[in-house]
């Protein structure tokens, strides 16, 4: 297996990719590759130019502020599970990328690249969308969008031809914050075939809850209320209003719609232990 | 879009890359679609470094870059200039097999061989982790790497020796 023949560049300012991607020509941003790789490999994508985004020192900066987490689009699992960038999720960002395929891949792959090619069983789009976590995207002007925003479908972002993916801004986690989150998988390493996540922060008044690994984008409750008869009590989960939304969503086999509901049963679970 | 065959090739052709592979430096002209991988062995004729899945699910081509395991198939060697790898070819050191290399032997850690210099790169990068402490974590931590023969356990008791665990 060999890809198409592309030109490549390795821009070392933004503005110069932002140009770069913008000149017409079929581009594919290459960030960490571990998606890309295997699509240019398999020829699944032809492109033209490839623009290596991984000199742009902007995309690996990090910072913590005073209510948020800034992380570079360019911020590998690794970095996250080994806890070379800061946390502000009491690690639940660090237990999320210690579960993404396998270590050599989370060593390359990067969290904006992950949530840019907007894989539904993939791990961030979901995780991300239970923190409450928004995307920082750069183009002639900076947007800040939530991330069930930023994913608008299967493979699909609202990222413009002239856009990149700059950060995430994650949402600090008070203390007492409750985070479960669950993925079900034949065997370590492959894709979800569902995910459930749910976050319980009475502090900053937030209780979340997404369903993901769906074949479409992930379902977000921005208020998991409903999901708990109508309280934010963890131990008044629902399995049967789970079970009506996914069905409201299209979901049609009830063995799907059954693994769904137990992923988030049991990221409940974990979130109440 | 997909291209026919003999369509002429993007105006870019070979890019200078400098990798220093297993301590020696390398100067090379690769076209930039040249996988990590395509460049150790069809560039550099370091075969050990093998080709399984070319999509991340293997682990065969597993490699050191900069001291960190990686999958040498997913990466583009004009992405890597200026970096360190190692390959199986450079672990033994002053005649002597490295310890992981031993304890493979030691351990009849393989059958047919294919997968073993992927399983061995991807050890050393999991022992420099420091993460795997149990047998169960070993298995974990080198899920990425898959034997189709089935030597796991006979790899997994290598790897503990390599560490140190009785």
């Amino acid at each position: 297996m060999k890809p198409v023949n592309f030109a490549y560049e390795k821009p070392r300012h933004l503005d110069d990719a932002l140009r770069l991607l913008g000149n017409g020509s079929q581009a594919k941003v290459l960030a960490g590759g571990q998606s890309l790789g295997p699509m240019l490999n398999m020829r699944l994508v032809q492109p033209d130019l490839i623009v290596d985004i991984t000199a742009l020192d902007a995309l690996k900066h990090c910072e913590k502020q005073q209510d948020f987490l800034v992380l570079g689009a360019c911020i590998t699992h690794a970095d996250i599970e080994d806890g070379r960038v800061p946390d502000v999720t009491n690690g639940a960002m660090a237990a999320v990328a210690c579960g993404i395929a396998y270590r050599a891949v989370r060593n390359r792959g990067t969290i904006g690249g992950s949530l840019t090619n907007a894989d539904p069983s993939a791990d961030w789009i979901s995780a991300l969308a239970a923190l409450g976590a928004d995307a920082i995207v750069r183009g002639k002007d900076t947007r800040t969008i939530p991330v069930e925003s930023y994913v608008t479908g299967a493979l699909e972002t609202s990222l413009g031809e002239n856009e990149l993916l700059e950060a995430i801004r994650v949402p600090a986690h008070s203390k007492k914050a409750r985070w479960g989150y669950y993925k079900v998988c034949r065997k370590t390493g492959e894709y979800a075939h569902a995910i459930g996540a749910v976050l319980l922060d009475r502090a900053r008044n937030v209780f979340r809850a997404v369903i993901g690994a769906t074949e479409r984008k992930p379902l977000v409750l921005a208020d998991a209320k409903p999901l708990f008869q109508g309280s934010d009590d963890l131990r008044k989960f629902d399995p049967t209003a789970a079970d009506a939304m996914l069905a409201s969503i299209g979901m049609d086999d009830p063995l799907d719609r059954k693994i769904h509901t137990v992923a988030l049963a049991r990221a409940v679970q974990q979130a109440s232990a | 879009m997909a291209r026919s065959p003999g369509e002429s090739l993007p105006a870019q052709g070979k890019l200078p890359v400098v990798l220093t592979i297993n301590g020696k430096r390398a100067q090379l002209g690769v076209a930039p679609w040249t996988t990590l991988l395509d460049a150790l062995r069809d560039h550099l004729d370091l075969t050990g470094t093998k080709k399984g899945c070319d999509h991340g699910q293997c682990g065969a081509c597993t490699v050191l870059l900069n001291g960190r395991r990686i999958n040498s198939c997913l990466t583009f060697a004009v992405m890597q200039d200026g970096a360190e790898i190692t390959t199986v070819e450079g672990l033994a050191a002053n005649g002597s097999l490295h310890p992981v290399q031993q304890a493979f032997i030691d351990h009849d850690a393989f059958q047919c061989g294919y997968c073993t210099s992927g399983q061995i790169c991807s050890a050393v990068g999991l022992i420099s982790e420091g993460r795997a402490k149990s047998a169960a974590e070993i298995r974990e931590l080198m899920s990425g790497n898959i034997c189709r023969c089935g030597a796991y356990p006979n790899i997994v008791a290598a790897i503990q020796q390599a560490m140190g665990k009785p």
